[in-house]
Parts: C-alpha cells; structure tokens; sequence
C-alpha cells in the first residue's frame, strides 16, 4: 500500500484516495503548472490508522452516545475536543510512520511545509469544505510534520465539520482524510483569484497582501482587490487596501507582522503582475475546463500555484452561508482579546452602574402610575441587558474553547479537560456567594437557640448579628429565590434561604475542590514551559484571557440577575398592593395601568416546559440507564431532587443529586448541598457543570429526558466518569460489603468514590 | 469425533473471532441475560469482560457469582442454522483487580481498543470468569462437552 505518493504517480483512478486539492495539484503538475513540491498522503493511510488504533469506533462510539439532533452545539463542540484529543494521543503505527518518514526526510529536508487537508468529499461542486478542516504552515522536520498530519485529520471530526456534514446530509461513517504535503514557497507577495466573479460572469478577481496567503485566507490582512475583465484582460477597478500588517514564518508557524512603511504604501502587485495573476487563473481554468478559485505566490519572479479549486456554484453558495455561520462559531485571538476589554471595562461596570442606579429609586414611595412606568422601564433595562448578554458575553465563552485547544495541542493530556483545572479556581462571583451562605450557615451550626427559632419559624427575636449578616447577604445576592430567565416566582420571605442555611448546618461545612494549589502552579509552569519565546508570552496571554472567560461565565450572569431582581422587586411592589387593596387592607383604588402592566408582564411568551408528562398509552416507559455527557469525575448515588422551579431549590436536602434543566447560576447556591447533578443542558463549559468540578461533584450533563423521567426521591446514581445516569437501586459497592466476604471484592468503586 | 485439542482450537477461534457474548445471571431465581464485550484467555479458563458497576448484571454477580457465558458467530442469516457454532460456557465470576487488572486491561483492549475510556473508568469493574465447562453446538443440533480442569 502506497501511504504516500508524489503528484506525478496520481492517476485517475485515485482521485478519491488524494482528494479534491490533491488531486487538483497532480493534474496542475501534470499540465505544466509552476506548483511548489508536493507529495499526498492517502486517505487509505488515514484509514489504516484509525482501523490499528481503534480510534475508527471510538469515533463513531462518540458521535452516537445520543442522537446528533438532540446535541446541543457546547456539547458537539466538547464531542469534537474529545475526538481531536484522541488524535493527539495515539501515535501512527510503526510501519506505517516508518516509510511516511522516510519519503519526508528524503523529499522535506531541512524544508518548512505547508501540511494542508484534502478530504475525498471536499471542494466536490455541491460542497465546500473551504476553511472547515485545518491546515498548518510552516511545519519544518519529520517528526513535527506527521504530528501535524494527525492534526489535520482530527479537523475531520471539528464541531463546525461534524455540523456542516450533518447539514448537507454527508454520511459520518464514510469521512475520511488524505493531506497534502507541500514546500513552503515564502512569497514576497501573495494572494487569491478568481478567474470568474460569483457576482458577473464577464469579471474576475485578483486580491493581493504581501507576505504569506495564510492572513488574507483567515481574514487577518486586509488585501488589495482587483476586478479584471475577462474579455480584455484589463484592470476595471483597483480597491487599494489598509496596508499595516503581512504574515511570515517565525520559528514554528506564521505570525502577523507590521509592514514596513517603504511597501507600504504602494500596492503589493503592480499592473503587470496584477495580470500575470488573473491569466494563470484564466489558464487554470482552460485547464479544468471550469472558473477557478485560485491560490498563489510571488516569490522574486516566480509566481507559483499554492492550490486550485473549482468556484463553487451559486446554488452551493446557499450552503455556503451556513458555513460561514459555522466557521464564525471560532472566533480568533484578536478578536476575544478586543471582546475581552469592551466587556471589562465597557459592559460589567455598565451593568453594576445600572444595578446602583435602579437600587436609587424607593419604589414604595411611587404612586401607582409611576410604578407602572417604572415596571416597563426596569423591563426595557432588563431586556437592554439581555441582549447584550447573548450578543457579547456568551460569544465570549469562546475564550476558553481557543485556550481549551491550545493547551491540548501543547500538553497532549489524557483528560482532554483538564485545561481546566488552570482556569478553576478564579474568583467567581457565585462561589463569594456560596462562601457568605457557608459563614452564615455557620453561626447557626454554632448556635442551637437560633436554629431552632428558625426551624420553629419564630423570627421575631433573631439573633442581630446575624440579621445584619442575612441583609448583607441579601443586598449583595438577592433572596436566592429569582431566577434569572423569566422569573416572577420570587417569593416575598426569607424563608427559602432560611431553609437552606438549616439544612447547611445541619451538615460538616463542604469545601471547594481539594486540589492543592501547588499542583496548579505547576501545572501551569508545565504549559508555559511547552513554549518558547513569543510563543511563551502568547500562551500566558491565552491563559489569561481564558482564566477571564472561564470567570465570565459565571459572573455574568450574577450581574444580570441583580438587574433583573430589581424589576422583579417593582413588580413584587404592584402585586404587594393589589393584593393589599383585595383584602381590604387599604382603601384607595389601585390605578388601571399598574394592574394592565402586571397582567402583560403574565403574559409574555413562556418557553414550552421541560417537565411535560408522557402520553399515556398503556405502556409506562420506565428509565434505567440514561446516557448523556461526562462533565465532572465521580460517582454518587443519592435520592433525586428535581428542581421543576426556583423555589423548589428551599427544598433541598444533604446528599441529593440534583437535577434540573440548567443549573441557573443564581441557583449554584445549593449545589454544596448536593451529591451529584443532572442537567438535561448539556456542555463541559455550562455553569452547572463547572460549579460541579469546583467542588469535585460528579456531573452529568445532556441528558434532555431527566426532568420528566426521573421524579423526586428516585434512587439515582451518577457516573461522571463516563457519562450515565442509572436510576433505581444499583449496588455501587457489590453486596461484598455488607454480607462480609462474597467473590466480589468491592476495591477500587468506594474508594474512587471518596478519593 | 474432534480429538480435544481440536476441540479447544476451535472454541478459541470463535473466542477470538467474535467480538460479543451474552453473560447470564440469576437473582431470586430469576435469569437475567446481558450483551457483554469480552476477550478470552488463550488457554479458555478465564473469561474477562468490563461492566459498570450500576449494573443490574454487577449487583446480581455480587450476590451470586455462578454465570452462563454464549458466544456465537451467528449472523441473523438462515444459513446460521447449519453453519453458526455457539458455545456455552459455565463458570463463576470475580472482579479482579491491582496488577492482574492491569494485564487482563491491556489484553482487553488489545481486542476492544475502543472501549479504552470504559474499561479505564473506576465507575466500572473488570470480571474474570473462570469457566468450569464449555458446550459447543455446530451443525444445529451437534453438541460437544469440554469441561476445565
């Protein structure tokens, strides 16, 4: 079996096994093109490597733990971390890395190259792979370009590929993967062209930057564009760029340089080569007898083929819109760190400024009408900040995905999320929370006389000290009663949060995940240390902005939810008087448009429930084994506490598993209270499942049937280690235990459990 | 008739050939069948499969440890009927554990490389079967007896 094979061997018959960019690069090559050295590597190489390591059904094995129509996007994208990773750590067998080897050193050496996907089905006319796999550039010696090849492969199975092949119906089963190997041709100028223009069939188009391709083809540098007749072959018009950067190799890869102010100022390609260009596009396209997408460099005075690929159709460019969409769910560097100081020192000071003004206006003080317009106003601020929060703040979630790769790319670990465990830890507004609910959950552990008025609900003489503590507590985090999303549950006591500080110091206080700090500075110098250089600095910068992100996540919301309490305390206001007039209790009429507000207010579109009963047909679908996501390591077993609404949450008991549609951040409060948690949501990086892991709970996320198949005190057992959720008696330890000495010793299970 | 070692070949290369087997256990009387991935020793006195421990098949291993193991190499076609040989192994299981579980992981997963994570996941538990008697049924209705000494 040939694993690898240079353009000039590729017949006909194998444009399958070299794929759509290799295949065109052998007939370029063939036809006299000027191509920079290139080999393939065969999607039957990929093919051999995922049969010998079984990495063929863990992919698949992955791909089918649930229907792909019921995955969330977080959790196909933690699918696609789990498959990469797996790449990452599964070496390519011996024989055949020993002959790939061997043809690179002979054919590569002391050579940088440009490893580049090919997938069988890609630039096929009907569909556009264009951007969906990766390529790496400037990849120099054997050992790192097949570490890349791998890479490369894995892209094969990225979320935005997965999602774009479920989309135009591809089969999962059949994907595979050849790579091109081409000689890195550092150009002095390069670019794109298009021997015909999707938007007039009588143009092309030529666009140009300096240096390498690779910041035009991800949108880091601006080009200069061109719109050529194709009948003439003349310029039509000339759009001249912002000219201030070019991309160029550094030590390993490329990165985005400043462009020297004696070019910059002129465009890249004069008129002549301007032409040059656009007639190797028109040839090209002779050549395939169809218009061509064209990639290019200049170096000295040659100009060079990169890759050529047929102009998609305009009936595919449809489907091109949704790849774009998919492409744009990766957002760069660049733009997260932007991102990152717009929400910093825009948007959270914006909304804490909003919380302090809204907390300004006495709402007992308003007279009906004014409270009627304050209501709307509060639900106008409200609304403002909830769009901001989907427009702004979850993008920026993506911080932790970028760091997420790149330290998986660099420490290749078995836990693909132990990146993590760096990004933990931080000072997140919801565990503030939880540490002022553990001290006031405290002085009534230390002080019997105050819990037993509480539990008698005798308030009248509570202790002052810890009045004082509870209005604290109160003021800063609200009643833990309010949800964020679409709540007008709150409820007008404290006894909810009275409740739960019972139930608290009823148990030995519980602490944060038990991992020792010294294990994370190491862990962090361990990442840094993977870098050298510019690299080093960029990776800490990544750690950073991914620390932020990973924060955000939370804290946003906490944020948002004191916005929102402050409308549902106006509301509480109105209802207070209504309620008050009803029974008699003041005399004065309440005005029309304080009751016309609240009534709307209860008609605003709901969201269907996720807690809607089953069809009864005779038969009772009974649970016991549900597969969803592993999103925190462990295992526990406990009674369930489904939590239908918020105020469910006072009922929760020491040792329950909770389970509930998503852990709400204005609910992590009882999640100390808990043994494990369900969430039908699925997602590594969804609040619940990272509050889970700060406190070393086992989570399972994405199990979208939980709320309605499993009820109030069913016995449930949470494997976070692989995902399952059984429900009903299981025996974690074996009987062994208990009946002294049964064939099955029960080792490891109790200790893993409590380790 | 087969001589023994004939026997013992053959009921080795349907023990490498397929894949999946159905273990049986029992609890109050009640038999209770589940699909299992397993990998044999080479000299078929132990068989080895991985189950997680919230299983109905682990709380009732525990509490009786006598098993019924079928591997087949039927294909849901009707020439199964003359051509599938389906054995029947009776034994009893443990679950194993310190260096014996790290050897047995790795033949495991030499067979199985995919279930890596599960066989990995102290949520679960690696069992050894060591099998008293095999009964192999070929041609429909032949059956040999193979008992371990």
């Amino acid at each position: 079996m040939n694993w690898i094979i240079a353009p000039e061997n590729i017949l006909q018959e194998d444009r399958q096994r070299v794929g759509g960019k290799g295949f065109a690069l052998a007939l370029l090559v063939k036809g006299g093109f000027k191509v920079p050295k290139t080999f393939c590597v065969t999607s039957d190489t990929y093919h051999e490597y995922v049969s010998q390591t079984g990495l063929r059904e863990r992919i698949l094995l992955e791909l089918n733990r649930k229907s792909f129509k019921d995955m969330r996007w977080e959790e196909i994208w933690d699918c696609a971390t789990r498959i990469r990773n797996l790449f990452l750590r599964k070496s390519i067998p011996f024989e055949i890395e020993k002959e790939l080897k061997e043809i690179i050193e002979a054919q590569f050496k002391g050579k940088s190259v440009v490893v580049r996907s090919s997938a069988p089905d890609e630039d096929a006319a009907s569909a556009s792979f264009a951007g969906l796999h990766e390529s790496y550039v400037n990849i120099k010696g054997a050992d790192k370009i097949l570490d890349h090849l791998r890479k490369v492969w894995a892209s094969l199975w990225s979320d935005a590929a997965l999602l774009y092949r479920q989309e135009i119906g591809l089969d999962v089963k059949k994907s595979s993967m050849a790579v091109v190997i081409q000689e890195i041709i550092v150009g002095d100028k390069s670019g794109v062209a298009f021997s015909k223009s999707p938007n007039d069939d009588s143009q092309g188009i030529v666009e140009s930057v300096y240096g390498l391709n690779q910041g035009l083809v991800d949108g880091a540098v601006e080009p200069d564009r061109w719109i050529m007749g194709r009948g003439n072959r003349t310029v039509i018009s000339h759009t001249p760029a912002e000219r201030t950067h070019r991309m160029i190799p550094d030590k390993s890869g490329v990165q985005r340089a400043t462009l020297p102010d004696e070019v910059a100022n002129r465009p890249p390609l004069n008129a002549q080569e301007v032409i040059r260009v656009f007639k190797l596009a028109l040839n090209a396209e002779g050549f395939f007898k169809s218009p061509q997408d064209l990639e290019w460099t200049i170096q000295k005075k040659d100009l060079y083929v990169l890759q050529s690929r047929p102009i998609t159709t305009l009936s595919s460019q449809k489907k091109d819109d949704s790849r774009s969409w998919y492409l744009s769910l990766h957002r760069s560097f660049e733009n997260l760190k932007a991102l990152r100081k717009k929400i910093e020192n825009e948007l959270i000071p914006g909304m804490i400024a909003e919380a302090e003004r809204l907390a300004e206006v006495f709402l007992t003080e308003l007279p009906d009408k004014q409270l009627a317009a304050e209501i709307d106003r509060r639900w106008e601020i409200n609304q403002k900040w909830t769009n901001i929060y989907w427009e702004e703040f979850i993008p920026f979630a993506h911080g932790v995905r970028l760091f997420g790769q790149i330290y998986n790319d660099a420490m290749r670990p078995e836990d693909p999320y132990e990146f993590l465990d760096l990004l933990t830890r931080t000072e997140m507004a919801s565990l503030e929370r939880n540490q002022m609910l553990g001290d006031l959950a405290e002085m009534v552990r230390k002080n019997p006389s105050l819990a037993k008025d509480l539990a008698a609900g005798q308030y009248a003489g509570l202790d002052s000290q810890f009045l004082e503590a509870v209005d604290r507590f109160i003021e800063k985090f609200g009643d833990l009663t309010c949800a964020v999303t679409g709540g007008t549950q709150c409820e007008q006591t404290s006894d909810s949060l009275y409740k739960i500080l019972l139930e608290m110091a009823a148990h030995p206080p519980t602490k944060t995940g038990q991992r020792k700090s010294g294990a994370k500075a190491r862990l962090k110098e361990k990442f840094l240390n993977a870098f050298e250089g510019e690299q080093k600095k960029q990776a800490a910068e990544l750690l950073d902005l991914g620390r932020s992100s990973y924060q955000l996540r939370d804290d946003d919301n906490i944020y948002l939810g004191r916005i929102e309490a402050h409308l549902l305390a106006a509301v509480r206001e109105a209802r207070q008087r209504m309620d008050d007039y009803q029974a008699g209790r003041i005399q004065q009429k309440i005005a029309d448009e304080l009751i016309q507000v609240v009534e709307n207010l209860d008609h605003r579109p709901q969201f269907q429930s996720p807690y809607k009963q089953q069809p009864g047909d005779g038969f009772v679908i009974q649970p016991r084994q549900l597969i969803g996501q592993p999103a925190g390591p462990g295992l526990a077993k406990g009674p369930a506490r489904v939590i239908q609404k918020t105020a469910d949450l006072s009922e929760f008991k020491h040792g329950e598993i909770l389970i509930c549609d998503a852990v709400d951040p204005n609910m992590t409060f009882v999640i100390p209270l808990a043994a494990g948690v369900i969430e039908r949501r699925g997602g590594m990086l969804i609040h619940g499942a990272i509050i889970a892991r700060e406190y070393g709970l086992p989570c399972v996320t994405g199990i979208p049937d939980a709320t309605f198949l499993i009820e109030n005190g069913d016995e449930v057992t949470v494997d976070g280690y692989l995902g399952i959720v059984t429900i009903g008696s299981s025996d974690l330890r074996g009987n062994a235990k208990a009946t002294g000495n049964g064939p099955l010793g029960i080792h490891s299970a109790k200790e893993k459990i409590e380790s | 008739m087969e001589s023994t070692e004939e026997v013992r070949s053959r009921l080795r290369d349907l023990c490498i050939s397929q894949k999946l087997a159905v273990v049986s256990t029992q609890s109050g009387g009640q038999p209770y069948a589940s699909l299992v991935a397993f990998v044999a020793s080479d000299d078929l006195r132990h068989i080895f499969f991985v189950t997680a421990r919230t299983t109905r098949k682990f709380a009732y291993l525990t509490k009786d440890s006598r098993v019924a193991v079928l591997i087949n190499s039927s294909t849901n076609e009707e020439s199964d009927f003359h051509d599938a040989v389906s054995i029947t192994v009776i034994g009893t299981a443990e679950e194993i554990s310190g260096p014996e579980r790290e050897n047995v992981v790795e033949l495991y997963l030499s067979k199985h490389p995919y279930l890596e994570d599960f066989a990995h996941s102290p949520s679960c538990a690696l069992i050894k079967v060591t099998t008293k008697s095999y009964y192999m049924v070929q041609n429909f209705q032949n059956v040999m007896e193979l008992h371990v000494d």
